[in-house]
C-alpha cells in the first residue's frame, strides 16, 4: 500500500505529526487501537509508528514522529524530508497492544509513547469506561496533544513533565493493586521497566505494555523489480514496484483465491519454499513472519531478488 | 412489482424477499432488484435495498455508516427487544466488536486450524468410505455428506460433547429465521426457542467444554484478560451458531453443484489442488448466507440515493455475487473462474470469522470424495428448506459412480 502525505505538523518540540490517505481518496483498512504500521523508507528500512487518528474516519492515518538524534535516520527523513504530496510504502496495520475489557483503565505515557494510547482513552470514552492518564515527559513544551487531551478530558488527565514534577510517582499510582483495572504503559524502557517493577504485586495480565524493538530485519525492502517463481507449474514472473505479487503471479496463470485483498483476511496465504518475504499484511503473528514460510501475496512483496512459491 | 417513483428518483418494490416463491427461487428478483437500480425501496418492510455488487461490497466494508449494532435482521434493536441476548460479534460494533473479534481471529486463523487438518482428513475419507460401503451408489447427500461431516467434525473441534448434537440445526435455523420478518418460518421455530436456547447456552459454558477445543481457548483467552467471563460463553454460542447450518448449507451446495455439472466434477477431479477455489466458487454460486441488513448511522447517499438515519438496509449478497457487471456468465457455476472477491462470506469487519475453518471442511470432504467418486448427478428432485436468511436445503438425491 502507497499512501500519500496529506498534512505534515509540528505537534511540540521535536514531534511532527503525518496524516497520511490513499493517492486515490479510497477507504483505509480498518485498526483497533494500539495498532501501528510500518513506514517504508527510500533506503528500504522500516520504521513502526502507532495509529494515533479516529478510526471512524477511514480515510486517513495519524501517526506522530519524534526525532531521535541518535536513532538511526529514520525519525530525521520523516522531520527533514517527507513534506505533504509525499508518497510512503505502508505495511500493516497490525495491532500487538490491544485494548482489552476492564473495569478501570490506567494509561501511562511517557514522551512519544502517548500515541498508542490516544485512541484508546477515546474508545475508553465511548464505552464509559472510568479510565486516568498519567503523562510524564521532559517539558511540557517536548509533550505532543498534552493541551488537547487536557482540553477534552479534564481531570482524568495528570500531565506531569520531568522538569515541573521530577520523575512520574508511580510507587503512588500503582502501590495497591485495584482489582478490574488494567494498567497501560508505553514509553522508553526505563518506564517500562519501572512500572514492571511497580506492577509486580498486581495479578497476572493487569499490566500490558508497547514495547518497539529495533527491526531485526538488516536486509532491506526492494524498490527493484523481483522475480517469483512458481515451483509446481515452472512459471516465473518478474514483479515491478507498481503491481502487487498477487497480480503478478494471477496474470502467470497461478490460481489464488483471495478476498480483501488488504492483508487482513487470511484467504490468499500463500507457502514459501525460498527467499524471502517482505510482509506487510495484519494477519501473521512475528514467529509466522519470522519462519518465512508462507506469505500474503495480495499485499506482501519481497526482500530477496526471487521469492520461491508453492503454486 | 417494479414501480419507478418519479418524485425520489427511487425505485419501490413491493416484493416480499421473504415469501416462499423468492426463497425458493430468489434469483428473479434478485435479477429484478439489480435492474431497477443501485438502490431500491422495498415499501412492504420500509426497508432500502441494496443488490448489485458494487454498493454491498461497499457498504460491507464501511462500518462507520452501516452499524450492525442495531442488529443485522429487520428488527432494529433501538426500538425492538432482541429475541436473545445480542450477538458480541454479528450485532456489535467497534468498540465493543473488537475483543470478541480479535480473540476469535486469532483461534480460527489458519495457521491455528493446521492441527485440525490430518483429523479432518482421516474423518472425510472414513465418511465417505462408511456412505459408499452402506448406501451404495444412491442417497441423499444432504444426510449423508453435507450434514454429517460438519456435525461431526466441528462440535469435535469447539469440545462439546455428543449428546444433542441434533439440536445444533434447528437452533442454527431458528437464529437464521430470526433475521427476517414475524413470518410463518419464525412462527414455525417459536415452540423450541426456550429449549434450543437453553440446551445451546449449557454447552457454552466452561465445564461442558473440552479441554483442547475452540470453546476452551475462548476461556483462556478470557482468563488472560482478552474477553470478560461474561463474554467467553456468547462468543462460544456465536461458533455454534454460525459455524454449523452455514456449512452444511455450503457443502451441500457444493454437492449440488457438482452433481449438476458433471465437467466441473471431472476438472475438480484432474486438479485436485483446486479443491479450495471450488467451495469459494459454490459459495458465490449459491450464497448460502443470502442477506443480511444493516442501519444506517447517519443520514447518506448511496448512488445519489439519500437514505435517513436509522434506516435499515438490507444487503442481497447472493444478487450481488450474481452481478453481471462484475462476473461474467454469472449464473454459471465455473471452476475455471476466480470467485475472489465474492461477498457470500460477507467483507469487512464483520467478514466470516470461520471462513478458514469452512474451506478446511470443503477442502477435505471434496479431496476425500474426488479421490473415490468418478461422476456424481441427481437422482431425484432436489428439496429446499425455507429459511428467511440461508440458502437451505432439505434433500439431494444422489447417483454416483465409483472412480476406476
Amino acid at each position: 500500500m502507497t499512501l500519500e502525505i496529506r498534512a505534515k505538523d509540528t505537534v511540540a518540540e521535536g514531534v511532527v505529526s503525518l496524516t497520511l490517505a490513499h493517492p486515490a481518496g479510497a477507504r483505509l483498512p480498518d485498526w483497533t487501537p494500539g495498532s501501528h504500521i510500518d513506514l517504508v523508507l527510500p533506503d528500504g528500512m522500516t520504521r513502526q509508528y502507532s495509529l494515533c487518528g479516529d478510526r471512524w474516519d477511514a480515510y486517513t492515518y495519524r501517526i506522530a514522529v519524534l526525532r531521535e538524534p541518535a536513532g538511526r535516520g529514520g525519525s530525521a527523513y520523516v522531520h527533514e524530508r517527507l513534506e505533504p504530496g509525499d508518497r510512503v510504502g505502508i505495511g500493516g496495520p497490525r495491532n500487538h497492544f490491544p485494548l482489552v475489557p476492564a473495569g478501570r483503565y490506567l494509561f501511562i505515557a511517557g514522551g512519544i509513547g502517548v500515541t498508542p494510547l490516544l485512541p484508546m482513552m477515546h474508545q475508553a470514552e465511548l464505552m464509559g469506561v472510568d479510565w486516568q492518564l498519567l503523562y510524564g515527559g521532559r517539558t511540557r513544551a517536548s509533550m505532543a496533544f498534552h493541551a488537547e487531551l487536557t482540553g477534552f478530558y479534564g481531570d482524568r488527565v495528570h500531565v506531569r513533565p520531568e522538569d515541573e514534577h521530577g520523575l512520574l510517582d508511580l510507587h503512588t499510582w500503582l502501590e495497591r493493586p485495584v482489582p478490574g483495572t488494567t494498567v497501560y504503559c508505553c514509553g522508553p524502557g526505563p518506564l517500562l521497566a519501572a512500572v514492571e517493577d511497580a506492577c509486580a504485586a498486581w495479578p497476572p495480565h493487569s499490566l500490558r505494555t508497547e514495547r518497539f524493538t529495533a527491526a531485526a530485519r538488516t536486509d532491506p525492502v526492494r524498490s527493484a523489480p523481483f522475480e517469483v517463481e512458481l515451483r509446481r507449474s515452472g512459471r516465473t514472473v518478474a514483479v515491478t514496484p507498481d503491481v502487487s505479487v498477487l497480480d503478478a503471479i494471477r496474470l502467470a496463470g497461478a490460481d489464488v483465491l483471495s478476498s480483501c485483498e488488504q492483508g487482513t483476511c487470511g484467504t490468499c496465504l500463500t507457502p514459501v519454499l525460498g527467499g524471502t518475504p517482505e510482509h506487510r499484511d495484519s494477519v501473521l503473528a512475528d514467529h509466522e513472519r519470522e519462519a518465512d514460510d508462507c506469505m500474503l501475496p495480495c499485499v506482501s512483496r519481497s526482500r530477496s531478488d526471487r521469492l520461491v512459491l508453492d503454486l | 412489482m417494479l414501480e419507478p417513483t418519479t418524485a425520489a428518483a427511487l425505485p419501490t418494490s413491493d416484493a416480499d424477499p421473504f415469501a416462499p416463491e423468492h426463497l425458493r427461487n430468489p434469483e428473479p428478483l434478485h435479477r429484478a432488484l439489480r435492474e431497477a437500480g443501485p438502490v431500491v425501496r422495498l415499501s412492504r418492510y420500509h426497508v432500502h435495498a441494496l443488490a448489485r455488487y458494487e454498493e454491498v461490497h461497499a457498504a460491507l466494508g464501511d462500518w462507520q455508516t452501516f452499524q450492525s449494532g442495531a442488529g443485522v435482521g429487520l428488527a432494529n434493536f433501538h426500538h425492538e427487544k432482541p429475541w436473545r441476548q445480542p450477538s458480541l460479534l454479528l450485532e456489535a460494533d467497534p468498540p465493543h466488536h473488537d475483543a470478541p473479534r480479535r480473540v476469535l481471529r486469532e483461534i480460527l486463523a489458519p495457521s491455528a486450524l493446521r492441527r485440525l487438518r490430518e483429523t479432518w482428513q482421516a474423518v472425510a475419507e472414513d465418511l465417505v468410505d462408511t456412505v459408499l460401503a452402506e448406501q451404495g451408489t444412491e442417497f441423499d447427500a444432504f444426510d449423508a455428506l453435507a450434514s454429517a461431516f460438519p456435525l461431526r467434525v466441528f462440535p469435535d473441534a469447539v469440545g462439546i460433547g455428543p449428546d444433542g448434537r441434533d439440536n445444533l440445526l434447528p437452533y442454527g435455523n431458528m437464529a437464521f429465521n430470526a433475521f427476517g420478518p414475524r413470518n410463518d418460518l419464525v412462527a414455525a421455530d417459536a415452540g423450541r426457542v426456550a429449549e434450543l436456547s437453553g440446551w445451546v447456552n449449557t454447552r457454552c459454558a466452561r465445564e461442558a467444554l473440552g479441554e483442547d477445543g475452540f470453546g476452551a481457548r475462548i476461556w483462556a483467552a478470557a482468563d488472560r484478560g482478552e474477553l470478560t467471563h461474561e463474554q467467553a460463553p456468547l462468543v462460544v454460542r456465536s461458533l455454534l451458531t454460525a459455524g454449523v447450518d452455514t456449512t452444511v448449507h455450503g457443502l451441500a451446495a457444493t454437492l449440488y453443484a457438482f452433481a449438476t455439472h458433471p465437467d466441473q466434477w471431472q476438472r475438480l477431479r484432474e486438479r485436485p489442488e483446486s479443491a479450495r477455489v471450488v467451495f469459494d466458487e459454490a459459495v458465490r454460486w449459491q450464497s448460502p448466507v443470502q442477506t443480511f441488513f444493516r442501519t444506517a448511522t447517519t443520514d447518506v447517499t448511496i448512488a445519489g440515493v439519500r437514505i435517513s438515519e436509522g434506516t435499515k438496509i438490507l444487503m442481497f449478497l447472493g444478487a450481488a455475487n450474481r452481478d453481471p457487471d462484475r462476473w461474467t456468465d454469472p449464473d454459471r457455476f465455473d471452476l475455471g473462474r476466480d470467485p475472489s472477491g465474492h461477498v457470500g462470506f460477507g467483507m469487512g469487519i464483520h467478514q466470516c470469522v470461520g471462513q478458514h475453518v469452512a474451506r478446511l471442511e470443503a477442502e477435505t470432504l471434496m479431496t476425500a470424495l474426488a479421490r473415490r467418486v468418478g461422476h456424481i448427478e441427481l437422482a431425484g428432485e432436489p428439496r429446499r428448506h425455507l429459511n428467511n436468511t440461508l440458502r437451505s436445503w432439505a434433500s439431494l438425491p444422489i447417483r454416483i459412480r465409483r472412480a476406476a
